[in-house]
């Protein structure tokens, strides 16, 4: 199938959309702060795009022989900038997925039913 | 680099993580299957996390270990440790974290790709704007979070010539993105980081407090946008659907919450909603005398009613009465009383404030309605409590067409046999409009601290 990626992205996009707009109309108004208190903590999903900036290896400028570099002496020093701000945002995005999830179920634990210990 | 974990498996591992970020989110249609639905979330999460550390080009796994053990050791403290009360702020505060780390991510990106020269115009196009929506997200954020807590006035910001302001900065950010994508350099780059972080400013100032359950839904929404740009970004399916999902219930958040108010998510944004309602203090409540009560005829005529409803609003979070009226709540139920409370949807400062806080004070949710349910049970009410709220059991809302609030679903509390609201002043309330239920011959003012007021009746149902 002769699909570009950007094609596929936009129609998952469209389509976890949707699944979102039925899904989210089903909550009861009871659990809207506990809903956005998960819904912070899944956007912690970005995580995954951080440790993707902060991880991979740093390349010497000697790799600039084999492709064109535009910064050929800058390079090491951009990539660990890369690696410095990616780990930032893997702390930031940390802090929502533990508080978030935590929250949500310190929250979660006090909906009782009557009569219910 | 195949064996066992291929990019397929982990794709298809990805695909379950969103499954179960599905079902935790379904979870939440009920309580009772809420906290299993919490669960699944997090299973989803620690699924989605493990796959990415064991992608082939990760090194530096001691920076990323480092990284999430700094988020774990301020994360668990502050969801532990936040009273209730501070929720909302804690909410606001998480949506900017979000927003800072997309836009650090699309800073991160644009340094790797940049240094190794494989940036490329789409690859820019996406950049940017998860950049842009992260920096708005990040500030707006900030700012929502400094009014809830009062750091900063939670007056709106009423200069007129915000919006022209404003539309100049759209068009300088675009101006600046087009740059960007066309030269792909960091002048340009940079330049749209700024201008979206002040625009996240000058979005969210605007919105006065009571309008806040619209901002917190409507920067959570902003926060899935930008989760969804950043997996645009790195063409990580897993994070546009995540963000989709996040982006779609903070919309409809903040399409329940407008509804509530009978106002368009337009005139919201547009802000400046409620700026003059500090100017009008001592107007008159209207054509009617305003009745006052005293703590012990409202413990009296609480203590021999046969049903009793209770309508919380922001008062009762700021006296941070809950747990007084929990006892309330007991010692009613004890005499057999049937007590019910009443929840307006923007009642408090983020959507399902009030559930929560009454939660806290161990209220079990069975008693605690919405507001369709629990309007055709008004005119059954023997007394109706209102603490601390005002615009959501305005009757003007729907007699008088002239009215700003005129059309807003309100709770007919003025249906009930008596209605006792207690208020710190004579005040009317956010919307600055006067309030006809208080000249009703079957209403009364107690005035006063909502918590001690609520302690009152307590301290009068134990002796009466």
């Amino acid at each position: 199938m002769d699909v570009g990626v950007l094609t596929v992205l936009l129609m998952i996009f469209v389509l976890a959309g949707l699944v979102g707009y039925f899904v989210v109309w089903g909550v009861t108004p009871a659990l809207h702060t506990p809903l956005m208190a998960v819904t912070n903590a899944i956007s912690g999903i970005v995580v995954v795009a951080a440790i993707l900036v902060a991880g991979p290896d740093i390349v010497g400028p000697g790799i600039c022989y084999l492709m064109p570099c535009p910064h050929p002496d800058g390079m090491v020093a951009m990539q660990w900038g890369a690696r410095i701000v990616g780990t930032l945002a893997v702390a930031l995005c940390a802090i929502n997925i533990f508080g978030g999830f935590l929250i949500t179920r310190r929250m979660l634990s006090m909906f009782k039913r009557k009569g219910e210990k | 680099m195949d064996g066992i974990f291929s990019s397929d498996v982990m794709a298809l591992l990805g695909l379950l993580a969103a499954v179960l970020f599905v079902l935790g989110l379904k979870g939440l249609s009920h309580p009772s299957t809420a906290r299993r639905g919490n669960v699944f979330a997090m299973v989803g999460m620690a699924v989605a996390v493990g796959v990415v550390l064991l992608h082939p080009e990760m090194v530096a796994y001691g920076w990323v270990v480092a990284g999430l053990a700094i988020g774990a050791a301020v994360g668990i403290p502050l969801a532990l440790r936040t009273p209730l009360t501070m929720l909302p702020q804690l909410v606001a505060g998480f949506h900017s974290f979000i927003g800072l780390a997309a836009a650090l991510v699309a800073g991160g990106m644009f340094l790797r790709e940049d240094a190794l020269g494989s940036l490329d115009g789409r690859a820019a196009v996406e950049m940017v704007v998860g950049a842009a929506i992260g920096m708005v997200t990040f500030t707006g954020s900030v700012l929502a979070a400094g009014k809830l807590q009062g750091i900063v006035s939670g007056r709106p910001w009423a200069w007129k010539g915000r919006h022209v302001l404003n539309a100049c900065l759209v068009g300088a950010l675009v101006a600046c993105a087009v740059w960007f994508v066309l030269t792909l350099g960091w002048v340009p780059f940079v330049l749209v980081v700024l201008l979206a972080g002040v625009m996240g400013y000058t979005l969210v100032a605007p919105i006065g407090g009571a309008d806040m359950p619209v901002v917190v839904s409507m920067l959570n929404s902003y926060s899935g946008w930008a989760a969804a740009a950043t997996g645009f970004m790195l063409e990580q399916p897993l994070l546009v659907i995540v963000g989709a999902l996040v982006g779609a219930s903070g919309a409809i958040l903040s399409y329940i919450m407008c509804r509530a108010m009978h106002r368009s998510f337009i005139s919201v944004i547009l802000g400046g909603f409620g700026a003059e309602a500090g100017t009008q203090e001592h107007r008159d409540t209207g054509a009617g005398e305003v009745r006052q009560a005293g703590v012990e005829d409202a413990a009296f005529m609480m203590g021999e009613a046969e049903r009793v409803i209770i309508v919380p609003g922001y008062g009762m979070a700021v006296a941070q009465a809950q747990h007084a009226v929990k006892e309330l709540f007991n010692l009613l139920s004890g005499r057999g009383v049937e007590v019910v409370f009443a929840i307006h949807p923007v009642a408090g400062r983020m959507p399902g404030h009030m559930n929560v806080l009454l939660a806290e004070a161990d209220i079990p949710y069975d008693v605690v309605q919405e507001l369709e349910e629990v309007n055709p049970r008004f005119k059954e009410a023997d007394v109706v409590l209102v603490i601390g709220a005002n615009d959501v059991v305005n009757p003007a809302a729907q007699t008088a067409p002239g009215s700003p609030i005129y059309g807003m679903p309100v709770l007919e509390a003025w249906k009930a046999r008596q209605v006792y609201v207690v208020k710190r002043s004579h005040r009317p309330g956010y919307a600055g409009v006067d309030n006809p239920l208080f000249s009703m011959e079957n209403c009364a003012l107690v005035l006063g601290d909502a918590k001690a007021v609520v302690e009152g009746l307590v301290g009068g149902l134990k002796h009466g």
